[in-house]
């Protein structure tokens, strides 16, 4: 024999020792790498299905505006917003923009639209497309309409019928497709009808209290900086109350609303991935308990504690890496779908191209994911003693003790650092991984006290089948905690999703009593008040509310000029109020929906001579005012100081009339107002004949039927739970996955026990029940633990949060539970099948040798 | 000849609980390089614990055990796997092939660990020497009993170790087969020149050695080692 030792194995022989030992034994691993992929795929394909949305919308940004940047405003423009609009050079072209029932003359139908007035070549990026095309170009100047296709569809409407807004019957030149700003679920309840500009003033429909939006839209020098434009120009406009936006920032903004939508789902998937390394974490265990024999052996012939440890650590990683490549190719191809799952939510189409941080995050994760979940049971190998080859020691070391707590740091670390670059907020990040661990902690510990009160209270008197499936769930190496964990992770994310659709789905319920309203008579003018009262009354119909309404800005805040205060960079008021226009009314008693926080209404005796008014809370939060502070407000003109004498919590959350600022009456009776009047039409018939009549003889009232607008959120949050669905389906999967793995990992377990049972005489029939009530066991209590601590969680966000009543969904407990239960059932007999069908000679050749 | 174990006022003693449990007490031998030795006793007398800390898989509480020169209580866990992997070749009881590598590749690992170039022409040449050439690809569980231990025979010798520890190599096959690898054992012993030693309570083996230590109850048996040949 004659070789040449360089005295050290290299680091390829570790990388060589790995791959020897996973091509025979690997392949136990690969099912529970399949649970990595899953979670990978999950996160990849949302991180980069949001990449690609960011990008979009920066490439997109200007199609989306219509324009460089506009100027806009809720008022006509005054002499100094003029002034800066010609000073850029004058508006390429302007648009005015509001809300107005529209009626079809064809068919008599009324419908809230939401109108746009244009002049100019709006928009000068992206196109308006429409049907025929042309009608895109000739509308203005054809006196014509464009009408959102939806609608036309809807209300069965052709190019060449009429459309009549307000007091003007419009010809529809046009099927309005798409338009820069008119789409996603603002258009879903007022649909978008284009008309010229020169037209809007006919139609009669811009009257006191409309809420209408002037913009004027510009188109910059290609080497003008609009960020610098922007900072110069917005503060001079804000004090004028109106407002500049680039396309930049506005990209910005409609980023970041779809970015959180991203991140809350990138939790979900998360949440699909951490389970899986949780079922990663219970087969490494088995797996590296299994090779602790050889470990021994191995360094009984030499090799150290490092390089044993780097064997398994580099197969742990490499299947990690494996597992993140495929979960990465799964998550490109998932991404596929989500333009269409998303349809609605998006204001554009979405191109999808390849996103590489989300490749690299990808691949990082499954790398670091495994490892550090492996860490632990591989520290096994570092710790094990090389005199097992003779003996087996089972203590476990202090240092071996230390290590682990290390790793469990470690873990809680990472998922913390995962969570905030996701949420980008250390405290959502912190509640994120408290809730992990709560869910996590109570699952676990409810396994393990479920295990010892098997063993303590063992039912001895039962029957041998029942005894024998309980003893199942805390035999060696049994997968009861990590089975229950996965199975009640599971249930609790489906359960949870019901749960929380049905808390948001009660906050915007309408109540069906009749005194409840459900439609509201916006912008009636105060002639029109009482023609329209009896209108309704007509029809059979109540007058539920009629609330007048008031517009005025804040012109001072406790002596402080609102002006002065818009300046002071170190002012501590939240700005909204600054610049809003609060629409208030008057009245000498609180509605339900109001509760006294501070002072009283009306309040008794004003002593001082300043009128008194009642403010929300919010708002006196916001505007930093309290009890006896004083408010001047400008009402249209007229200067009238206030001293805040009442505070009131406002419940906003329902569906009616509430207000931000009372005022007593006897003050504002005389000032310019419009009216709201609201009534309750017990069907939508009622409510269609009621809104034609009003539309026919308001042409500028608008109507809202808030069952309409109802059955809009009930649609987007049937979308929104589609998608939640959908990414939840990753978490079952993952569950589902982790459940084979460790049925199969305990398999050969069961098989001896089992071979062994039927070798000593026991039936086919009692094997099958022995197996059956274990699986039923876990199904059962996984998914009733899941589920109740759904409910309670559910029951919080309820009290809490939303502060509704919690009347929890029936689903959950009729069938997630048993689906879960018959689920976990299946699986667990599908992998036992060759168990339960081979004899027992045959088994133990096959499976044992 | 020069000392290649030397054992001295040796002691192992383990803790259960709070109760202590006194394996071997006491123990001086020395052996010489190229020697054959046995260490006999009933089960429970401390034969394979001598063994583990002789070999320096374990830490003596009292005494000390010098192996190739080195004082094993001086060494750390990684220290002692080097001096295992330059000195030292094993044969268990249960063979302990590492079940995911083939015979070639179990022959091969501690050469492997020593860095030695091309070491697969050495292992196929052990190999064949055992009477397993054409077997090198198979896995332990595609081997019998005798094979298997042939292959950890081959791969025991690998590296060419100054000691060979041998614990009961024949306790877990059938006479014949038994024989077969003794006779195998005692010919690779010879013809390497290694020291043997051999832990077994079969007194026909023990006594193919040429000394023999009797262990009782944790002691050496009227505390003397008996010369046989």
């Amino acid at each position: 024999m004659s070789a040449t030792a360089s005295g050290k194995a290299s680091v390829s022989w570790l990388f060589r020792m790995a791959w020897r030992d996973s091509k025979a034994s690997g392949s136990r691993l690969l099912l529970f790498m399949a649970s990595i992929i899953l979670g990978i795929a999950a996160v990849v394909s949302i991180q980069s299905f949001s990449d690609n949305l960011k990008d979009n919308i920066a490439i997109q940004s200007k199609a989306l505006m219509g324009a460089d940047f506009v100027i806009d405003s809720n008022q006509p423009p005054n002499e100094k917003v003029q002034a800066i609009i010609d000073s850029l050079g004058g508006a390429d072209a302007r648009a005015v923009a509001f809300g107005s029932m529209a009626i079809f003359p064809k068919s008599g139908d009324t419908k809230l639209v939401g109108v746009r007035g244009i002049a100019g070549a709006y928009p000068f990026y992206g196109a308006l497309e429409t049907e025929p095309p042309e009608a895109a170009k000739t509308y203005q100047a054809g006196g014509g309409a464009l009408v959102d296709a939806t609608l036309m569809l809807q209300f069965d409407v052709q190019n060449g019928d009429s459309i009549k807004l307000g007091n003007t019957v419009f010809p529809i030149v046009g099927t309005l497709v798409a338009a820069p700003g008119s789409s996603g679920i603002g258009a879903s309840i007022a649909p978008p009808v284009l008309i010229p500009y020169d037209a809007v003033e006919g139609t009669g429909l811009i009257q006191t209290g409309s809420r209408v939006g002037y913009d004027f839209y510009f188109v910059a020098n290609p080497e003008q900086d609009l960020e610098e434009l922007d900072a110069k120009v917005d503060p001079r406009l804000d004090v004028e109350n109106a407002d500049l936006d680039t396309h930049l920032s506005t990209g910005r903004q409609l980023g970041n609303s779809y970015g959180n939508f991203g991140k809350f789902l990138n939790l979900v998937a998360f949440i699909a991935l951490l389970l899986g390394c949780v079922g990663v974490a219970s087969s490494v265990h088995i797996y590296i308990k299994e090779k602790l024999r050889s470990v021994a052996v191995l360094k009984c012939i030499g090799a150290t504690r490092r390089q044993t440890f780097l064997i398994y650590l580099i197969q742990i990683a490499g299947m990690g890496l494996f597992g993140g490549l495929l979960g990465v190719i799964g998550g490109l191809l998932l991404q596929q779908s989500f333009p269409f799952l998303l349809q609605g939510f998006l204001p554009f189409e979405v191109e999808i191209s390849l996103a590489p941080n989300a490749m690299l995050a990808g691949l990082v994760l499954g790398v670091l994911l495994a490892v550090l979940f492996a860490l632990s049971p591989l520290l096994n190998t570092w710790f094990v003693s090389p005199l097992q080859v003779l003996r087996i020691q089972e203590q476990e070391s202090p240092q071996s003790r230390r290590a682990r707590l290390w790793v469990l740091s470690a873990i809680v670390l990472f998922i913390f650092s995962f969570s905030y670059w996701l949420l980008e907020s250390a405290e959502f990040a912190l509640y994120f991984v408290l809730g992990i661990l709560v869910v996590f902690a109570i699952l676990g510990g409810i396994a393990i006290l479920f295990m010892r009160a098997i063993k303590r209270f063992f039912p001895v008197s039962w029957g041998f089948t029942v005894r024998q499936s309980l003893l199942n769930l805390y035999r060696p190496n049994n997968q009861t905690s990590v089975l229950l964990l996965a199975i009640g992770v599971g249930a609790f994310l489906i359960s949870t999703l019901y749960f929380t659709k049905d808390i948001l789905l009660a906050q915007a319920s309408l109540e069906s009593a009749e005194e409840t309203p459900n439609i509201i008579l916006l912008d009636v003018q105060t002639d029109q008040k009482e023609a329209a009262a009896n209108s309704i009354a007509a029809e059979g119909l109540p007058v539920i509310n009629n609330i007048p309404i008031i517009t005025m800005r804040m012109q001072k805040i406790k002596e402080r000029p609102v002006r002065e205060l818009i300046l002071d960079t170190t002012a501590v008021v939240n700005r909204w109020v600054l610049f809003h226009e609060f629409r208030v009314t008057y009245r000498d008693s609180l509605v339900p929906s109001e509760r006294t926080v501070a002072g009283s209404w009306p309040e008794q005796q004003s002593s001082t001579g300043i009128i008194p008014i009642s403010m929300s809370a919010n708002v006196a939060q916001d505007a930093q005012v309290a009890v006896g502070d004083t408010i001047v407000f400008n009402v249209q003109g007229v200067l009238m100081e206030t001293r805040v004498a009442h505070l009131r919590e406002v419940d906003w959350a329902r569906m009616q009339i509430n207000f931000n600022i009372l005022f007593p009456s006897g003050v504002l009776e005389n000032a310019p107002q419009f009216h709201v009047l609201t009534t309750n039409a017990p069907d939508l018939a009622q409510s269609a004949s009621l809104q034609r009549k009003l539309v026919r003889q308001f042409p500028t009232v608008s109507i809202i039927d808030l069952r309409q607008i109802l059955t809009v959120i009930e649609g987007i949050l049937d979308k929104i739970s589609w998608v939640i669905n959908f990414m939840a389906f990753f978490s079952i999967l993952t569950g589902i996955i982790v459940l084979i793995g460790s049925v199969r990992t305990s398999k050969y377990q069961r098989i001896k026990e089992n071979v062994l049972l039927r070798t000593l005489g026991a039936k086919g029939k009692q094997i099958l029940q022995i197996t059956t009530f274990e699986y039923l066991y876990l199904g059962l209590l996984g998914a009733g633990i899941g589920i109740f601590l759904s409910l309670f969680g559910s029951f919080l966000l309820a009290q809490f949060v939303f502060e509704v009543d919690f009347v929890p969904s029936a689903v959950p407990f009729t069938v997630v539970l048993p689906g879960i239960t018959l689920l976990v059932l299946f699986i667990g007999l599908f992998n036992s099948k060759s168990v339960l069908q081979s004899p027992p000679l045959e088994v133990l050749r096959r499976e044992v040798s | 000849m020069s000392k290649i174990l030397n054992v001295s006022q040796l002691g192992k003693t383990y803790t259960s609980g709070t109760k202590e449990l006194t394996v071997l007490k006491d123990i001086n031998f020395s052996i010489s390089a190229g020697e054959t030795f046995a260490i006999v006793g009933p089960s429970g007398s401390g034969k394979t614990t001598l063994l583990g800390l002789c070999a320096g898989l374990d830490y003596p509480n009292t005494g000390t055990v010098e192996l190739c020169g080195a004082d094993i209580g001086d060494l750390n866990e990684d220290q002692r796997a080097r001096l295992r992997n330059k000195n030292v070749g094993f044969i268990f009881q249960n063979f302990q092939l590492l079940p995911t590598l083939t015979a070639l590749e179990n022959v091969v690992v501690p050469l492997e660990l020593q860095g030695v170039k091309q070491p697969a022409k050495i292992g196929k040449e052990l190999l064949d020497k055992v009477g397993l050439a054409d077997r090198w690809h198979h896995y332990p569980s595609q081997l019998s009993g005798g094979e298997q231990q042939r292959v950890a025979l081959a791969r025991a010798f690998s590296n060419r170790p100054s000691v060979l520890f041998a614990d009961e190599p024949t306790g877990n096959l059938d006479q014949d087969t038994g024989d077969k690898v003794v006779r195998l054992l005692f010919e690779l012993n010879q013809e390497a020149g290694t020291t043997l030693v051999i832990v077994s309570h079969d007194m026909e083996l023990a006594q193919k050695c040429q000394r023999l230590l009797k262990l009782r109850g944790g002691k050496v048996v009227a505390n003397e080692v008996v010369e046989l040949s």
